[in-house]
């Protein structure tokens, strides 16, 4: 029992230490490994101390899983990995869902069935809601279906109302001793099942980085609750670690995009934010989430309505050799539209070409640029970017103001002046990209569209950026080429 | 053991807030999938219960075991493979280091 314990802390200070290294690129390879490691020897602890006719079988399982899971995590691209980190994250909410279950039957909790109890049935909910949650998630990034999200009618209503009665039969099977065990773990499940898909359905893309942090944190609250279940000290603990983690970047998420949780889950729809009048972005007495999936018929040209005028002074395309010739201090700005494009290689050359031509180049990365948190960071070290020259927003807006060129790939909302410049938008008070700051600015998107958020970018009407509308894998080469 | 598990929940939960709010954004991706990796350590729960369960619930625990064995291996090893990635300045771009203000 002491060992137990003591074997309990080693582990979980094996995975700290782990996280701990991860505070820095230079050393987080090792913190990895030894996180890892510590696993490993976890497992292979768990292996030696149980004994019994079934242990062979039970290696033979775990093995059989180790070489799925290295083969998937072999197989699949860097551009793939929210979808993959979703993926193992309902697998892991499953699996906790499932410990529970096959511990109900052999349960022998004498005078802690309390705990027992409540425990199992918590733990049950919250993994399948991550399973069920996770696989919906997956799916849509994968963009194998519900490209739009999938609103139905009294959707909020029904998702409390299947947390709460997951709660009453909780209770009420802990009233009952586990009496009717089975039908109860069965409803709880189902439950379960139905809030994780209701919850991932209706997200939409760029909502995906705060989803996938909180699915990732019920996946560990559900490991260290069903921990608490079967009494096991390294699965408490450990999942009560991976629960914050979620927690923390979950918080990080919703600020970085100026939103409550709440309003994520569900409050706003995407694209219910339509420009209805002529100033664009300024609509605060519109209602959130009255249509869904983005909608951008009404969105004329605001370059070419409201600034006509300047229009002859604005930059062309002439312009553009020019500007990136004469640049010293450049700012690429990357945003989920690159990664949409695979331009993240080319982005890449194009750092480094203006870096061959002693040019100082940095990149600004928006804390919710992608589909979960660092995405565009693991997309341009795959593309061969030095990770010093990757900077996080705190970082890099007072550089703006030095900068003889921001190169816009793909972003839009991370970079909209109206953020700070109107009140009553989705992204009011949203911390932005100061790009508009930079002497020049280009911006290379698809179209003129709005982001996400449904606000016009307010940046592309400004005098000192040109804009090109186009495929990101296509334009960034020809910028490359005008380079000379 | 009861309350040993409580002790151990709670100050795996502070100490990981600390260590975890440190970890800087460039690595928020990698911490991520490492932490997916370690949600998997319910294998460890799930062999215990394969073991000691009845025959009936024996196959709900298999399923347990391969899945939270696909969660633990192929966690690890995506985040190695991203890791392996960052790369700290080496490259002889010749770009040069201006000052910024």
């Amino acid at each position: 029992m002491e060992l137990k314990v003591v074997l309990a802390v080693l582990i979980i200070a094996g995975f700290l230490t782990g996280i701990r290294l991860m505070q820095s690129p230079r050393t987080a390879l090792w913190g990895n490994r030894l996180g890892a490691f510590s696993m490993l020897f976890a497992i292979t602890w768990t292996f030696v101390t149980t004994g019994g006719g079934t242990l062979l079988s039970a290696i033979l399982f775990v093995s059989l899983g180790a070489i799925a899971g290295l083969i998937l995590g072999q197989s699949v691209k860097m551009i793939q990995m929210p979808q993959t980190v979703a993926l193992l994250n309902g697998f892991g909410g499953a699996a906790s869902a499932l410990v529970v279950l096959a511990a109900i039957p052999g349960s022998t909790v004498e005078g802690v069935e309390v705990l027992f109890w409540s425990t199992s049935g918590l733990a049950l909910v919250i993994g399948a809601l991550t399973f069920s949650g996770s696989i919906i998630a997956m799916i849509k990034l994968q963009g194998l279906a519900f490209r739009q999200p999938v609103q139905i009618p009294g959707h909020g209503i029904i998702l409390r109302l299947a947390f709460l009665s997951a709660l009453l039969v909780i209770i009420l099977n802990l009233a009952y001793g586990g009496t009717y065990a089975a039908p109860a773990m069965a409803l709880i499940a189902v439950l379960g099942l139905l809030a994780g898909l209701l919850i991932s359905l209706r997200i939409g893309g760029a909502d995906m980085p705060i989803v996938i942090s909180l699915l990732n944190s019920f996946s560990g609250i559900a490991a260290s609750i069903a921990g608490l279940a079967v009494t096991n000290l390294i699965l408490a603990g450990t999942g009560a670690l991976v629960g914050v983690a979620g927690l923390i970047l979950t918080r990080l998420m919703c600020r970085a995009m100026n939103r409550s949780l709440a309003n994520v889950l569900t409050g706003f729809v995407p694209g219910s934010h339509k420009k209805r009048n002529g100033e664009p972005g300024v609509t605060a007495g519109e209602p959130f989430g009255e249509s869904v999936g983005p909608d951008h018929e009404e969105t004329g040209g605001p370059a070419g309505k409201t600034n006509e005028e300047q229009t002859g002074e604005k930059p062309g395309p002439d312009d553009l050799p020019g500007l990136l010739n004469t640049a010293q201090r450049v700012i690429i700005v990357p945003g989920y539209g690159m990664a949409v494009a695979q331009a993240q290689m080319a982005v890449g050359l194009l750092a480094t070409t203006l870096e061959q031509k002693g040019k100082d180049v940095k990149f600004a990365i928006h804390p919710v640029a992608g589909r979960m948190p660092g995405h565009m960071n693991v997309l341009l070290a795959e593309a061969g970017v030095d990770y010093e020259k990757l900077l996080d927003i705190e970082e890099i807006n007072p550089q703006f103001e030095h900068a003889d060129l921001v190169i816009v790939v793909g972003a839009c909302d991370v970079v909209n002046p109206a953020a700070n410049a109107a009140d009553g938008t989705p992204i009011s008070g949203m911390p932005i990209l100061e790009a508009e700051k930079a002497k020049a600015v280009i911006v290379c998107n698809l179209d003129e569209k709005p982001g996400y958020s449904g606000v016009d970018n307010l940046l592309y009407e400004k005098e000192h950026v040109l804009t090109i509308w186009g495929d990101a894998s296509e334009v960034v080469p020809k910028l490359i080429d005008m380079i000379n | 053991m009861l309350p040993a598990m409580f002790i151990i929940l709670v100050a795996s939960a502070i100490l990981g807030y600390r260590i975890i709010s440190a970890v800087p954004p460039l690595l928020h991706t990698p911490l991520m999938s490492g932490m997916n990796a370690l949600s998997g350590i319910t294998v460890i729960g799930a062999i215990a219960v394969f073991t000691t369960a009845p025959a009936g619930a024996r196959s709900i625990a298999a399923i347990a075991l391969v899945l939270a064995s696909i969660n633990v291996f192929g966690g690890f090893w995506v985040t190695e493979r991203m890791l392996r990635m960052f790369k700290g300045k080496k490259h002889e771009t010749g770009g040069e280091e201006l000052p910024w203000s």
